[in-house]
């Protein structure tokens, strides 16, 4: 006897397959199941499509200003507004668009003039140094702090309710808006202190204030994905708590926190609200991290209001470098997390 | 011993005398252990005490303009610093216009990306798509609005006086899309949806996830099409996650400030058309404070003051409706 012909005539594979493919979907159904899938794919291009787009239009402009030495040795240019009164003129003509080709080439010829006629060379070492030193001082005021208060909220606080009460709480600080963080730094500091107060230091508090939620809270999200075996082992050979957060759940942790940290960074390298009206305005190199300073940031707005051939030169090419830093620091947190992560 | 700086009464918790056998009483070691314990304390009430410091410190220099302007403060609609008009109706009307309009063009695009991530992308591509959204994330916003003021804002006007021109004769469309001259209300939404666009697709992302496979699969297999699966089982399964996410979305349009200030124009104005100029809450401070004194930059201030309530209420509601946030990992996106 054969068993396997139990199956009746009409439930053969082949015909199980068919009435089950889309041919036997109605029309309407199958329309609106394709649009919904083309609609998905259409919404991605238009978020991609104007990023690609950004990105093709930030390079072109200022990659000429960028690939001159000057760029990263000289000072800003102070009368670089009042350079070229015409400027004002070429901003609302604007309005046609055509312009884009425009700075392209007076820029390479321009950075070519001024390199050896030495007229306006066109520098951004200034702001280089101060992004770097605001993003610094920042880091140093809040990563330090935020690990050690993740530490507390996952070793500690655990699910005690003053650790979910900080941990909402930081989730809500997350959300305040950076201007209101530099809005506080001037109230508190600059204030206080007077113009004497807007320096790297200023900006690097504002900065640190909006770094903090995100360190915290990124790091106690890879505290948590350390596996507690680990820490129970170290407990059972007689280790302080202290000895084994700092010995063993840090370390195993230290790619996804090195990454969180990163991102923060990252982000706070770009911000600008809170940035000028803490930390004033110079146009030669400042070091230190008294004294008023500028930014990368700053100096996309302020070129960008100054307006003129020059200025709108100077402001591309600031856009370009602090996305490079901003996509570099990005991608070295990305690399970080998958090549180290845990898991 | 250890548990003696715990303010709050604690849950009772095993892992405790686990984590931290007291073997020696009082050594050095025990010393160590319990200031380390204190600093991380220390560590994770600043975050309370800089909310604190912020709500106190903005409120006390603020303080003038809402104790001498009152009423006229708050209420007040119109903000001529000149002229000491500082009623900051217009301007908490056009940041609310602005986000809003923001979340109408980026909330349909947000979710369509995180469907197109969840359910339609091949596993290989998704970290493709994921990486892309994210990087938009990266941008920073003066970045953005550098880019909007020089190449979208001549576009933007021709096609917004083009809509215009064609609905001139309708009753209301004519009054809600009027005449512009490039920067507008709608010019900076367009560029914030952009901008907001990676934080609710990554949150609505998460959200999606977490729908019980099983019900997917079931769903399929009552012969429902994907698109149908989508609305009868992921949709119902994440509206209070996805209403989550556009609060936080509705949180950062609101306090965005450079690319809006760049894309809006500068006019504090209420008004129907939203092809006009406009200014919102952060731009306006972002514009004058460097500059403000005395009742101004009180006024300034106190826009801060408002700014950092409107977007802690929209925070917190947010974070009670996406309990799911929480296995969000980064920070920045």
């Amino acid at each position: 006897m054969n068993t396997t012909s139990t199956v009746p005539e009409d439930r053969t594979p082949d015909r199980v397959r068919r009435e089950l493919s889309d041919a036997n979907i109605s029309i309407g159904r199958r329309v609106r199941n394709r649009a919904a899938t083309v609609a998905m794919a259409v919404a991605f291009l238009l978020a991609a499509g104007p990023l690609v787009l950004m990105a093709a239009n930030v390079f072109s402009q200022g990659l000429p200003a960028v690939t001159n030495l000057d760029w990263w040795t000289q000072p800003i240019p102070a009368d670089v507004g009042r350079a070229d009164l015409a400027g004002n003129e070429q901003l609302q003509d604007l309005g046609f668009g055509d312009q884009a080709a425009d700075p392209d080439s007076t820029a390479s010829t321009d950075s070519a003039d001024s390199s050896t006629d030495g007229l306006v060379a066109l520098g951004m070492q200034p702001a280089i140094v101060g992004t770097f030193l605001t993003v610094l001082g920042a880091s140093a005021l809040a990563i330090p702090l935020g690990i050690m208060g993740a530490v507390y909220l996952n070793e500690y606080g655990k699910r005690n309710r003053l650790a979910n009460f900080i941990r909402f709480m930081t989730d809500v600080m997350t959300g305040v808006p950076s201007v209101v963080m530099g809005v506080f730094i001037y109230s508190i500091w600059v204030l206080r202190f007077g113009v004497e107060g807007k320096s790297a230091f200023a900006a690097s508090l504002a900065l640190a204030c909006l770094m903090l939620p995100i360190v915290v809270r990124s790091t106690e999200e890879m505290l948590r994905l350390v596996p507690d075996p680990l820490r129970e082992a170290s407990a059972a050979l007689g280790t302080r708590t202290w000895k084994t957060t700092v010995g063993v759940t840090l370390p195993a942790a230290l790619p996804g926190i090195v990454s969180g940290c990163l991102l923060a960074v990252a982000r706070a390298a770009g911000e600008t609200a809170p940035i000028v009206f803490t930390i004033g305005f110079v146009t030669t190199t400042n070091w230190r991290f008294t004294g008023q300073n500028t930014t990368l940031s700053a100096q996309i707005y302020s070129q960008l209001q100054n307006g003129g051939d020059l200025a709108t030169q100077m402001a591309w090419g600031a856009a370009v470098t602090l996305i490079g830093i901003v996509l570099v620091l990005t991608l070295i947190a990305r690399f970080v997390a998958r090549r180290y992560a845990l898991r | 011993m250890t548990l003696e700086l715990d303010t709050l009464p604690a849950a009772p918790d095993p892992e405790a005398d686990r984590s931290a056998p007291d073997l020696t009483a009082d050594g050095v070691g025990g010393r160590i252990d319990r200031s380390f314990r204190r600093v991380a304390l220390a560590a994770g009430l600043t975050v309370l005490l800089a909310l604190l410091l912020i709500a106190v410190v903005t409120t006390n220099k603020a303080w003038p303009a809402f104790s001498e302007l009152g009423g006229s403060y708050f209420f007040g609609t119109e903000w001529v610093p000149s002229e000491g008009l500082y009623g900051i109706v217009p301007l908490v009307f056009g940041t609310i216009l602005v986000s809003v309009l923001a979340l109408v063009v980026a909330v349909p695009i947000s979710v369509g990306i995180a469907l197109f991530v969840t359910e339609v992308v091949h596993r290989r591509a998704r970290g493709a798509v994921t990486t892309t959204i994210d990087l938009l994330a990266a941008v920073p916003s003066v970045v953005f609005g550098l880019w909007g003021f020089y190449y979208l804002i001549p576009p933007f006007q021709t096609a917004f006086n083009a809509v215009s021109d064609a609905v001139s004769g309708i009753p209301v469309l004519s009054t809600v899309l009027g005449p512009s001259t490039g920067s507008s209300y709608a010019s900076a939404a367009l560029v914030l949806a952009l901008m907001v666009t990676p934080i609710i697709t990554s949150v609505t992302r998460e959200v999606f996830t977490t729908v019980p496979p099983n019900d997917k699969a079931g769903a399929l297999a009552l012969g429902a099409t994907r698109w149908e699966m989508i609305r009868g089982v992921v949709f119902p399964h994440s509206t209070g996650g996805m209403t989550g996410a556009v609060m936080l979305g509705l949180g950062r349009a609101m306090g965005e400030t450079v690319a809006v200030a760049l894309l809006i124009g500068a006019r504090p104005d209420i008004t129907a058309n939203i092809f006009a100029v406009g200014e919102t809450m952060p731009a306006q401070i972002f514009r004058n404070l460097s500059e403000a004194d005395d009742l101004f930059r009180a006024a300034l201030i106190g826009l801060g003051v408002v700014l950092f309530v409107l977007t802690i209420l929209v925070n917190v509601s947010a974070r009670r409706m996406v309990v799911v946030i929480d296995r969000r990992v980064k920070g920045a996106a």
